[in-house]
């Protein structure tokens, strides 16, 4: 579904990304975890197509297409999806209008027909329910004085509404308390089937005993530099970077 | 410019015509018109007030649909009885040349008796030359319920025309009224209106003043708005300028009594080479008012918008609550914002704040759309429309508003 190869990026002139390989299939959750400032958010930011991260070298494939070469708008048509880390404040634009616009522009990318007003109140009604997501939020300009565990759960929201392959959630466990925590994965265990996948950014194995990856990886410098099995989050829990960090420099 | 003073109020008439001749027009080195140059204007040759027909076709064109109640229509400054419809019943609307002969103690009770009024070259020009304009009379007590649009025409098709409306607006105590103007120039040839309006606002009486201006490309406006408000009244002055070649706009609002409210909503979206200026003042002279004013722009391509913004707040009023507000978005390297707040404040009990921004488009709400499947151009629709929204909610004229919307929704995609 995804391979990345040797994916180079860089933002003002600073290399982030230094040769980056991941191979994603349907049905798969691969965890990246990995010391602040590594780079996750960096790849999840040049997966989506933000315009300030300049990819010097690599390729991405999605579903056999290349999506360098796509814009954001039509990677999320490809059926692309990032959690925002940072999910941003839109005053004056109201989530239910957006959420419209953006199912309907998606729809129209894949060659569905646009949904109706009711159906489209139908398929939030039974989305929100996902996600436990009050009718007060809904009713509110996108993401405007939410918290922060209401921004990460809108995220999620966000998600189901969209109906994407690919999930990257880049830290979407953050700042959430422990009832939000759960909320929040049963939402993505809802919608994880044998046709999508993810990609699950976090520093925390608490993430993982309800998310369960198939693969856990170590992103550091810019660079995969350990991959293995859900046991892996485990150690890294207990015995942080350094010992990763010690390898990869012999 | 050139024209006659043939009005019944000669006394002050003559004297500020004598004024206009002896004094020059503002150049960019004054300080109230250091962004807005208006010699190009002023040199210009146009048809003053020019007598023509036109087609109810061509005046319909002008007219904003889904607005409901009478339409006033003048043509190059004359009033134009054939294409305005006046039924509202229990006030008084009819041209402001009529109602010097016929209601003379209204008239001059309110005409020309803002002291300042005639420190500006333009007004004392207007006051010289004008021939006509509006003059509405809302009696104690009475509520007028739909708006009375006024729709400001400047035939320009065989040559440039310059008019000079003077309008009168008065509410008496404990009355109300909505009041829309519209500026619009048929033809290719230049306009300049130079238009004066006073508008007294009686104890407890409400008005909302709405102006709407989006003029031809080649078609200026230097308007000058004088409010008074009375003892626990309501002014909300809209300001919506769109397209036009050179628009200033100055809104004086003098609040001439205590426990008052008076609103000041503004917004510019502009694009080509339009420049649109704002000069608002807002003077609490008494204790325990409110004033609030919003100013929000757009502007791209070439565009410029200035704002300036006085609040003066006299010693005796304390209490008095003032905000102001102005922010701005630069869409391209060419367009230009100035902007400056210039609060005087000698009272020292007083609730006060200012803020004016100038930025570029949230380009990470921007890309937050784009990441949902909105395309580029749509997501920064949606953005300024939401930037715009926050002034154009505040319409209280469904129909105005619905208009606005449209107009907006035109020029996003454009
Ligand atoms: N606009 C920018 N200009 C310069 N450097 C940047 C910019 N944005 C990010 N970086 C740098 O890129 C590096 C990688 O950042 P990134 O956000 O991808 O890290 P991360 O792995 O997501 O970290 P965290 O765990 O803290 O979220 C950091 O050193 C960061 O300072
Ligand atoms: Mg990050």
């Amino acid at each position: 579904m995804l391979s990345i190869k040797n994916l180079q990026a860089q933002i003002e002139d600073k290399q982030i990304l230094k040769g980056l390989n991941l191979e994603v299939k349907p049905g798969e959750i691969h965890a990246i975890m990995g010391p602040n400032g590594a780079g996750k958010s960096t790849l999840a930011s040049v997966l989506s197509g933000r315009e300030e991260y300049e990819v010097t070298g690599g390729s991405v494939e999605f579903d056999g297409k290349d999506i360098l070469e796509l814009d954001p708008h039509e990677r999320a048509g490809e059926g692309l999806f990032l959690a925002f880390q940072y999910p941003v404040e839109i005053p004056g634009v109201s989530t239910t209008n957006f959420m419209k616009a953006a199912v309907n522009e998606v729809r129209k990318y894949r060659g569905q027909e646009e949904l109706t007003a009711v159906d489209f109140l139908k398929m939030m009604k039974e989305k929100m329910k996902t996600v436990d997501m009050p009718q007060d939020l809904i009713n509110r300009s996108l993401n405007e004085g939410f918290s922060g565990g209401e921004k990460k759960r809108n995220e999620i929201f966000q998600m189901a509404m969209l109906e994407p392959k690919l999930c990257v959630l880049d830290e979407t466990d953050s700042g959430l308390d422990i009832d939000a925590l759960r909320i929040v994965a049963n939402g993505v265990n809802q919608y994880k089937s044998k046709d999508n996948a993810f990609i699950v950014i976090t520093h925390y194995q608490r993430l993982l005993d309800y998310i369960v990856p198939d693969f856990v990886h170590v992103l550091h410098d810019g660079k995969i530099v350990k991959s293995g099995t859900k046991e892996l989050a485990l150690e890294l829990e207990e015995k942080g970077y350094d010992w990763i960090k010690e390898e990869v420099a012999q | 410019m050139n024209g006659e003073a043939s009005s019944p109020v000669n006394g002050i008439r003559q004297e500020a015509f004598k004024a206009f001749e002896g004094m020059e027009f503002p150049t960019i080195k004054h300080e109230e018109w250091k962004f807005t140059n208006v010699q190009k204007l002023v040199k210009n040759h146009y048809s003053f007030s020019q007598e023509t027909k036109l087609s109810a076709d061509e005046v319909s064109n002008a007219f904003i649909e889904g607005i409901e109640g009478d339409r006033i229509v003048f043509i190059n400054g004359i009033f134009s009885e054939e294409h305005s419809s006046i039924s509202a019943s229990g006030l008084t609307v009819k041209s402001l040349a009529q109602a010097f002969k016929e209601n003379k103690d209204v008239v001059e009770a309110h005409f020309g008796q803002e002291s300042n009024l005639e420190e500006s070259t333009f007004a004392k020009a207007n006051t010289a030359l004008s021939k006509d304009g509006i003059f509405i009379h809302v009696p104690k007590g009475k509520a007028i319920e739909k708006p009375i649009s006024l729709y400001f025409l400047s035939d320009a098709k065989n040559e440039a025309i310059a008019t000079t409306p003077r309008n009168l607006i008065v509410a008496e105590e404990n009355s109300q009224v909505t009041v829309i103007e519209v500026f619009k120039t048929i033809g290719e040839n230049q306009s300049l209106a130079n238009n004066v309006t006073e508008i007294s606002v009686a104890n407890h009486a409400i008005v909302d003043y709405y102006k709407v201006q989006n003029e031809a490309s080649q078609a200026s406006i230097i308007d000058c708005t004088k409010v008074i408000q009375g003892k626990e009244s309501h002014f909300t002055g809209t300001t919506i300028s769109l397209k036009g070649d050179i628009i200033r706009n100055n809104l004086d609002i003098t609040l001439d009594g205590e426990h008052l409210d008076s609103y000041m909503h503004g917004l510019y979206l502009l694009d080509g080479t339009t420049h649109v200026d704002n000069h608002t003042a807002v003077d609490h002279k008494y204790p325990n008012c409110h004033s609030n004013e919003l100013y929000k722009g757009i502007v791209d391509d070439k565009s410029r918008g200035v704002f300036n913004g006085k609040i003066f707040v006299r010693q005796d009023a304390q209490k008095t609550n003032a905000f102001q507000n102005n922010r701005n978005i630069v869409l391209s390297d060419d367009a230009k914002v100035n902007t400056k707040p210039q609060l005087e404040i000698w009272a020292d009990d007083v609730s006060c704040s200012h803020g004016c921004t100038i930025g570029q488009m949230d380009e990470e709400a921007l890309f937050y759309l784009q990441a949902r499947g909105i395309s580029k151009t749509r997501s920064k629709a949606m953005l300024m429309n939401a930037f715009a929204g926050e002034v154009v909610e505040k319409i209280k004229v469904e129909g105005l508003r619905t208009y606005i919307e449209t107009l907006i929704e035109e020029r996003l995609h454009a």
